[in-house]
């Protein structure tokens, strides 16, 4: 296939960036999207020209390195999918595809495509955890927990903290993250003691932050690659609510 | 370091190593092996809680070993530097694992035990292993369970909302604990959050996209590291009381394989050119059920869980060059190779005779898929018996990722599976306390060699990486700590000083070569060779082939490779190089270790080694022992020098590995 690239380029943070045009003549459909721009970059090495940087890790989907919007979509066209496990076969021959970073305020561009999502930590830093050191738990078996809740704790723990939620949404706001973190602790037995301070704390971390708030705009959902339902934020602002009635404060 | 560098009696090994005095673990105690673990946690000094904030540790990686390390010494009080490569702590590679961690809680009632789990342990390593070791990963494993369910990892349940299990390969019990097929997901995230509590505490200080350069070795002891900082290129360095390296194994030495593309052998590689003695380099895992290669530009290949073997057939067409859709051909023209070699284990035999099996199939030209470099999975009689849903709910997100990755729908079509590097069992060398043989230097999970002998079983790394940094860890460092604080060091420090120039050094030697070729084209030749000379099968003229073609691939690397920009700020190709730099000196001592074992066991399959029937023929009277080298120097031409440390085996006898 024959593949022109539209990748922003930007030196680093303070530098002004735009986009630049690169053709390719032997793109191979089996090829996911990132070995396509490795074939790029060691054309570019050979040039003499600076490669085009980018985030990633284990080329599996999991690791939530990888981050581009591509064709103006986070993690580009395919439900489900990060830009790593994407693959050239959803490509035409002769398409031109526009490769950019995250743009978000909270994710300043640290080079080309890379940007700095150090805050999604801070986030998790806020209450994103059970407080239990190690050494002092139960045996497992002391506590059961009914399936449903497990299997639904579960899907809201497959968050692989990417940030797409973030870059899809039209104010930048996080909260798809944050309501995936406080629903996963939130529905299993072991996360209750915390359950109000950790919603009311990681809230208020977020808003503190360069985030912006939630409007119920529902891109964020869409464009999760481990489809994290929306159905979580109602889940936070319910937590968030109960917590503010009965009085918690944030940590 | 101590004892070992005295002289070695220069016995020539062949011409390309040197033997030198052996080496032995004096830290087990000396009880019977179910009493060891407890006896040594008693016997182990403790720190006074006023006195841990003054102690600095240095914990290099936050996977499941280091993270789960960091966070437990920063519970402790200890003030905790923590260091990884990439963006976050949360992305460590631990976070691929996908099928599960192995515990003997024996909650299946089906026999299993802490000495069982042992037992397996042990003969899946082939009897490479130290007992003690293995020991105390069994008793350690049932407290992993028990803290992993406190922090919230919502692992499978039955509907009695008890946890749920699955068999995994090598065992006839039911102990692998998983969380769908992203097991390793929920482990680290749990390890993380524990980390990032610690980090709001403040007794972690975090420092992502940090890369470890050297290992500061002042008076003998491990003092400190050199870092540079992946997004200003500054090179700082970093003083403690003691360092640990947590920092992964070496399976990207073959270029492709399972691992992250930031894998690297760099810190461990560093720590043994300081003294480090690095055990069984050529003891590697080659996965059995990875998707196969689909063409040149490759860059990582993609595992397909060990689970999938519970539930799925292995088999190829009885008709070599048989080219007929999978669908096609009738049950009586297939070869379901396993069950009919295995009878016992059938498709759940260890990864190392189903990887080899394999190879054997596809060498016999019955391989299927492009260049016959593959075999089938398939679930049709699975669906058959369960329905489709029920495969769904519990294979579900690996059908979608083999159909992403693909194109092909696994409900419809067998997988084509073939093998690749996974896992290396080998690391530096440790003693009980996880101590390398530099005073201060400390290494857990996949970077050590301690647990898993010449093949690692299934769902055994993750328990291996939480054990040593929860449990394991958390009792011999402060054990090292009650010494201290050692005396202050600072930046003056001659060994700081020398540290940081060799540091500097060897970036601007790498940013002026200006040469031809790309660092990535200079890793593919490397892979190639390394997995073509010592991968599935090795021979000793193979990889004294590849030993006298590897100095010149090097000398070609520093001479011809081609980076463009500078080293200061965010260039990801000085990072590469700088790893694929030690990935060709480590691809020496792998190949010299391979050379130098005359025998076949578990990873490290010797052609002129095998039974008749093609299975891996120990040689326990010449090779029961652990292979440790030292480096030989950097002067061309050196030798490693090779420490045996004998294996005694008192509990598992070792016997012919027989899984038929």
């Amino acid at each position: 296939m024959r593949i022109t690239l539209r990748v922003w380029r930007q030196k680093n943070a303070d530098a002004k960036g735009k986009m630049e045009k690169y053709k390719l003549d032997d793109v191979d459909e089996d090829m996911s999207f990132l070995e396509m721009l490795d074939v790029l970059n060691e054309k570019l090495i050979l040039q003499g020209e600076d490669p085009v940087s980018f985030d990633h890790d284990c080329r599996e989907g999991i690791c939530g390195s990888c981050a581009m919007v591509i064709n103006g979509t986070p993690h580009g066209p395919q439900k489900n999918t990060t830009t790593c496990q994407l693959h050239m076969r959803h490509f035409k021959d002769g398409d031109t595809i526009d490769v950019e970073p995250w743009r978000a305020r909270a994710f300043p561009v640290i080079k080309d495509l890379v940007t700095d999502r150090s805050a999604f930590d801070q986030i998790i830093q806020a209450g994103g955890y059970v407080s239990v050191n190690t050494g002092s738990a139960p045996e497992a078996h002391a506590t059961p927990v009914d399936k449903v809740s497990a299997d639904d704790a579960f899907d809201a723990a497959t968050c692989i903290g990417c940030g797409a939620c973030v870059a899809a949404c039209p104010n930048g706001s996080s909260m798809l993250f944050t309501a995936a973190k406080v629903t996963h602790l939130g529905l299993l037995p072991q996360g209750q003691p915390e359950r109000q301070t950790r919603a009311i704390s990681m809230l208020a971390k977020q808003d503190e932050l360069d985030f912006g708030g939630c409007t119920n705009v529902g891109a964020c959902a869409e464009v999760c690659p481990k489809g994290i339902p929306l159905a979580s934020i109602s889940r936070l602002n319910h937590d968030v609510l109960g917590a503010t009635l009965a009085g918690a404060r944030a940590d | 370091m101590s004892e070992l560098q005295q002289e070695p009696t220069a016995v020539q090994g062949e011409g390309r190593w040197l033997l030198g005095d052996p080496i032995a673990d004096d830290r087990a105690p000396d009880s019977p092996v179910g009493d060891r673990w407890s006896d040594r946690k008693f016997s182990a000094r403790l720190v006074n809680p006023a006195n841990r904030r003054k102690m600095t540790a240095i914990i290099v990686g936050t996977g499941l070993a280091g993270g789960a390390a960091a966070a437990t010494l920063g519970e402790a009080g200890y003030h905790v530097k923590s260091f990884c490569f990439q963006d976050s702590p949360r992305r460590a590679h631990s976070i691929a694992a996908q099928g599960g961690i192995n515990a003997a809680k024996n909650y299946r009632n089906d026999g299993d035990s802490v000495h069982r789990l042992f037992y397996d342990t042990v003969k899946g390593g082939d009897f490479r292993s130290r007992e003690s070791n293995v020991h105390r990963l069994a008793e350690v494993s049932l407290n992993i369970i028990d803290q992993c369910v406190a922090q919230g990892v919502p692992f499978a349940r039955e509907y009695s909302g008890l946890l749920d299990t699955r068999s995994f390969g090598g065992t006839q019990v039911s102990r692998t604990f998983y969380a769908r097929g992203q097991t390793g997901q929920q482990l680290l995230i749990g390890a993380y959050s524990a980390l990032e509590r610690q980090i709001a505490a403040g007794t972690v200080e975090m420092h992502p996209r940090t890369e470890m350069l050297d290992l500061i070795v002042a008076d003998g002891r491990a003092r400190g590291i050199v870092t540079r900082s992946i997004l200003t290129g500054k090179i700082e360095t970093h003083l403690a009381d003691v360092v640990v390296l947590c920092t992964g194994g070496y399976g990207n030495v073959y270029y492709l394989s399972t691992n992250a593309k930031g894998s690297n052998v760099t810190a461990a590689w560093r720590a043994h050119k300081r003294g480090a003695l690095f055990a069984n380099p050529c003891y590697t895992q080659i996965h059995p059920t990875c998707i196969p290669v689909s063409g040149e530009y490759q860059s990582k290949l993609t595992l397909m869980s060990e689970s999938l073997r519970n539930d799925g057939r292995v088999w190829v067409p009885k008709e070599r060059g048989d080219n007929r859709p999978p669908n096609q051909i009738p049950e009586e023209e297939r070869d379901y190779y396993l069950e009919r070699q295995y009878p016992s284990f059938g498709n759940l035999v260890p990864r190392d005779i189903a990887s080899r099996a394999a190879k054997n199939m596809c060498d016999a030209e019955q391989g299927v898929g492009p260049g016959g470099l593959g075999v089938y999975l398939d679930f049709k009689d699975a669906i058959g018996r369960l329905g489709r849903h029920a495969v769904e709910a519990k294979y579900g997100n690996l059908f979608e990722m083999y159909q992403r990755i693909t194109g092909d729908d696994p409900y419809e079509v067998p997988m084509r599976i073939y093998p690749a590097i996974h896992y290396t069992m080998g690391g530096l060398w440790v003693d009980y306390d996880l101590r390398s043989t530099i005073p201060g230097l400390f290494v857990g999970g996949e970077a050590n060699f301690s647990d898993h002998g010449a093949n690692r079983l299934g769902a055994s790394a993750l328990m291996q990486g939480l054990a040593d940094g929860y449990f394991v860890l958390p009792t011999t460092v402060p054990n090292y700590l009650a010494d201290g604080p050692f005396d202050p060091i600072d930046e003056s420090h001659p060994a700081v000083v020398e540290a940081v120039e060799s540091t500097k050094g060897r970036i601007d030697k790498l940013l002026s070569a200006n040469g031809n070729r790309t660092v990535d084209s200079f890793h593919r030749e490397l892979g190639q060779l390394i997995w073509d000379q010592c991968g599935m099968a090795r021979s000793k003229e193979g990889l004294e082939k590849a030993l006298d073609r590897l100095p010149s691939l090097r000398e070609e690397f520093w001479r011809d490779v081609k980076i463009v920009g500078t080293g200061d700020g965010f260039n990801q190709s000085l990072e590469k190089a700088g790893r694929v730099a030690d990935f060709l000196e480590l691809g020496e001592l792998m190949c010299t270790d391979a050379l130098h074992r005359e025998e076949s066991c578990g990873g490290h399959f010797r052609v002129e080694h095998q039974t008749e029937d093609g299975e891996a023929q120990r040689d326990d009277e010449n090779f029961s022992y652990v292979a440790a080298w030292e480096y030989g120097g950097d002067q061309s031409g050196a030798k490693p020098i090779l420490h045996k440390e004998d294996l005694e085996f008192s509990y598992v006898h070792p016997s012919q590995r027989s899984y038929k």
